[in-house]
């Protein structure tokens, strides 16, 4: 376990009950996962019962509990992506990088999701790669989006 | 930037820094808005930098990426001030022909101005764009001209000024009457009257208080509050802390979805230069009013819009809503009185000190005041962000502002409030839109979300989706909500895949029914919304669904049939390329095979070829 970076996050936050969400936040960013030691540790630190983090771990989805790839794909399935495509550029990014929605790539190279909503609904269907967002996007354009990452 | 000590300070401030500014000022502002983003805008910016640089401009013009410019049709926007030329589509290899015919030689390139449609006249100033006319931006005033990092150009703008008027020449008490008098009501969707949740919440003794500002924006289709935080989040700090002065607040949070990363730096920025300045922190303005705000990014979960679960994910918790009473007003955060408004209410806040009660009510219908802002998306024309008086009717909103529906195509219906919100059909397209009018029809004004659907969606197919994204969203605490959502998606598959009866229909009515009843919070309760709307609205295609298994949207994958035409097709191999389960076969430059039974009927063949030869049925 990596307890200076873990002590890193925990220092920035008073270790109350209610930091915890704030600080898995942060343990995702920094690790891509919520390893199992770290929080361990969380749990002691914050006096949470383990029990409650893998509750609140498990609702929201942000989190992971197994690692995640360099780059995150985020297929955006909001309504008007829904209507103009967006499940169809989800399945050809699926089909290309050989991965299901929801999973990451064996080289953890890429772990592709659908989300809800990511708010640029007027360039549908609209797809986020790590920071960065690409509009209209259909799927002609995914073998090119990809290659930008490979 | 100076800590401001008293009034006197500030106003000298902002005389000298609007003194300073030359009102004839080229600026060039690159939208790098919700619409803009995807499109390009910071290869854009960085285009027009270099080019600065190179031609020696770079101390004459003043280039900002700022805020949303509203009409996103047009990515990537860019507006050339003082004389208010808009450009659209803009590349970075159109960037030096601007920087050499407008900048330097005062012409406009007639190729990247505005066209309408059908009359193919062009607009060069944005007032003169359909889009436009019969706008009133209050909200969204400031999205094109400040630069959202830039404190001074808040300041410029007017900023502050009603935080100062209600902070040294108002009690708590006239502040709260003028926002009841204004009739401002939550924007986030549920459409309670702000000035009364702020006054519930003033008459509790239980101390601390807390604000929360909601920008948890999980509607799919909606992106006004985005746009906000991103482009102009000084107006939610000055919100903020006028209401926090109001009912006596100590501390507030801003809730960001994690969606939104940059309204997350946005919005920081902004409190670092607000603390500066003194507008937060300790005695703010020598008033001895104390306030300060912190962020708090969301972990993903659409529940968590709705307050109580809003609240109990800030506490540590899994976002699981809780019955009210109490209200978060009376016992919100940590049990404390706790005044939640969303992002566009807060925004509206400033306006309505600095401009009156009176002119805030004087605009709009009876029981809807102000403004609105819609994000106008799907299938219209000119797509964006709108902002128009209550009672504004959606006709206008889709036809004179939206520019109608792509294509010429038919307009089928427009969905509105998002998951919560339902279906409305042409019927009602003279409706002018307010909170009452909308739910008389069936749906919600909801947080803002417009989206327009031709004869090319299917209504059962938008049900579904609308049911099968609250079935993965809902928290799974109470059981109507939870085992109605799964009832209705299981019913609604049967529908899609032709196995659906006449009985169902009536089932599902049956457990909207009991949901709407029985449903802890607004997620199940309006869950029910799209189911209700469509059967009603639309109960034909439903039939078609059921007797004739047809869908003649050409949407629903199971009852649809795929070809190759053998005529048309070239060869090419786009299709064999794209399909998942391998099957298309055929020679190369030769006409391709589809084999039905191997087929998914995913339509990915379709979207690849480029010749048009793959065929629905």
């Amino acid at each position: 376990m990596d307890l200076p970076r873990l002590e890193t996050i925990l220092s920035r936050y008073e270790g109350e009950t209610w930091d915890l969400i704030p600080v898995l936040q942060d343990i995702q960013d920094s690790y891509s996962y919520l390893p199992k030691d770290e929080l361990q540790v969380v749990a002691e630190r914050l006096n949470v019962p383990l029990t409650q983090i893998y509750s609140v771990a498990t609702f929201f989805k942000m989190f992971s509990l197994i690692p995640k790839g360099k780059h995150q794909i985020k297929v955006c399935c909001g309504t008007t992506c829904h209507l103009r495509g967006g499940g169809r550029v989800a399945e050809s990014m699926s089909h290309r990088l050989g991965v299901e929605v929801g999973y990451t790539t064996k080289d953890m190279q890429f772990s592709l999701e659908t989300v809800g909503c990511l708010g640029s609904c007027a360039q549908a269907p609209v797809v986020m790669i790590d920071d960065r967002y690409f509009g209209r996007t259909t799927v002609d354009k995914v073998p090119k989006i990809l290659k930008l990452y490979k | 930037m100076p800590r401001f000590e008293s009034t006197d300070h500030l106003r000298e401030y902002r005389r000298q820094l609007v003194a300073k500014r030359d009102p004839n000022q080229t600026q060039v502002m690159v939208c790098a808005g919700p619409g803009c983003l995807p499109m390009g805008s910071e290869e854009v910016a960085a285009a027009f930098r270099e080019e600065f640089e190179k031609n020696g401009l770079g101390a004459k013009v003043l280039l900002k990426e700022c805020g949303c410019h509203g009409l996103c049709a047009g990515a990537v926007r860019v507006l050339i001030r003082p004389q208010e030329i808009t450009y659209q589509h803009v590349t970075p290899e159109d960037v030096p022909e601007i920087v050499e015919k407008t900048l330097k030689e005062g012409q406009v390139v007639d190729r990247l101005v505005y066209e309408d449609l059908h009359s193919h006249e062009k607009a060069v100033h944005k007032g003169e764009i359909p889009f436009f006319k019969g706008q009133m931006p209050i909200v969204l005033r400031k999205l094109d001209v400040i630069d959202p990092t830039s404190m001074d150009d808040y300041l410029a703008m007017g900023g502050y000024r009603g935080l100062r008027q209600a902070l040294l020449e108002m009690k708590p008490d006239e502040i709260i009457d003028a926002v009841d008098k204004s009739g401002l009501r939550g924007r986030g969707g549920g459409g309670f009257p702000t000035g009364r949740k702020w006054r519930i919440c003033q008459d509790e003794l239980e101390e601390p208080k807390f604000i929360i500002c909601n920008g948890d924006e999980g509607d799919p289709g909606a992106f006004m509050d985005r746009a906000v935080m991103e482009g102009d989040p000084h107006a939610v700090l000055e919100g903020m802390i006028i209401g926090a002065f109001a009912i006596g607040a100590s501390k507030g949070y801003i809730y960001v979805r994690h969606e939104y990363p940059l309204a997350v730096r946005r919005l920081q920025l902004a409190i670092d230069q607000a603390r500066e300045a003194g507008f937060l922190g300790k005695n703010i303005l020598r008033s001895g009013f104390n306030f300060d705000i912190q962020i708090s990014r969301g972990a993903g979960a659409f529940v968590c819009g709705e307050e109580t679960a809003l609240i109990h994910s800030m506490e540590g918790n899994i976002g699981e809503p809780s019955p009210r009473p109490p209200y978060p007003a009376q016992a919100g955060l940590f049990g404390k009185p706790t005044v939640i408004n969303n992002v566009e209410t807060w925004a509206n806040v400033p306006e309505i000190i600095n401009m009156g009660a009176d002119w805030y009510a004087g605009i709009g219908t009876e029981n809807s005041k102000g403004t609105k802002v819609f994000s106008l998306v799907g299938a219209v024309n000119q797509t964006g962000l709108v902002e128009v008086p209550m009672g504004t009717t959606l006709r206008q909103i889709v036809y004179d502002l939206g520019g109608g529906i792509r294509q010429d195509r038919e307009f089928k219906a427009v969905q509105t409030g998002g998951p919560s919100g339902g279906c409305i059909p042409a019927q009602f397209l003279d409706l002018p839109v307010d909170y009452d009018s909308l739910q008389s029809v069936g749906s919600i004004m909801g947080s803002g979300g417009m989206i327009v659907m031709d004869t090319t969606s299917c209504m059962v197919d938008v049900a579904r989706y609308f049911i099968n994204f609250l079935y993965e969203e809902s928290c799974g605490k109470c059981t109507p909500c939870r085992e109605g959502l799964k009832n209705l998606l299981f019913i609604l598959d049967e529908i899609i895949h032709g196995r659906g009866t006449e009985e169902q229909l009536a089932l599902m009515e049956e457990l909207c029914d009991t949901m709407a009843a029985a449903s802890i919070c607004g997620l199940g309760k309006s869950a029910v919304n799209p189911i209700r709307s469509t059967i009603k609205y639309f109960r034909e295609e439903y039939l078609a669904h059921i007797r004739d298994k047809k869908c003649h949207a050409l949407v629903c994958r199971p009852l649809l049939k795929y070809t190759i035409d053998p005529e048309t097709c070239t060869g090419c191999l786009a299709c064999v390329r794209e399909c998942p389960v391998g099957a298309i076969s055929g020679k190369k430059k030769l006409p391709q095979e589809l084999d039905q039974e191997l087929c998914v009927k995913c339509g990915l063949c379709y979207e690849a070829c480029q010749f048009d030869a793959v065929h629905i049925e």
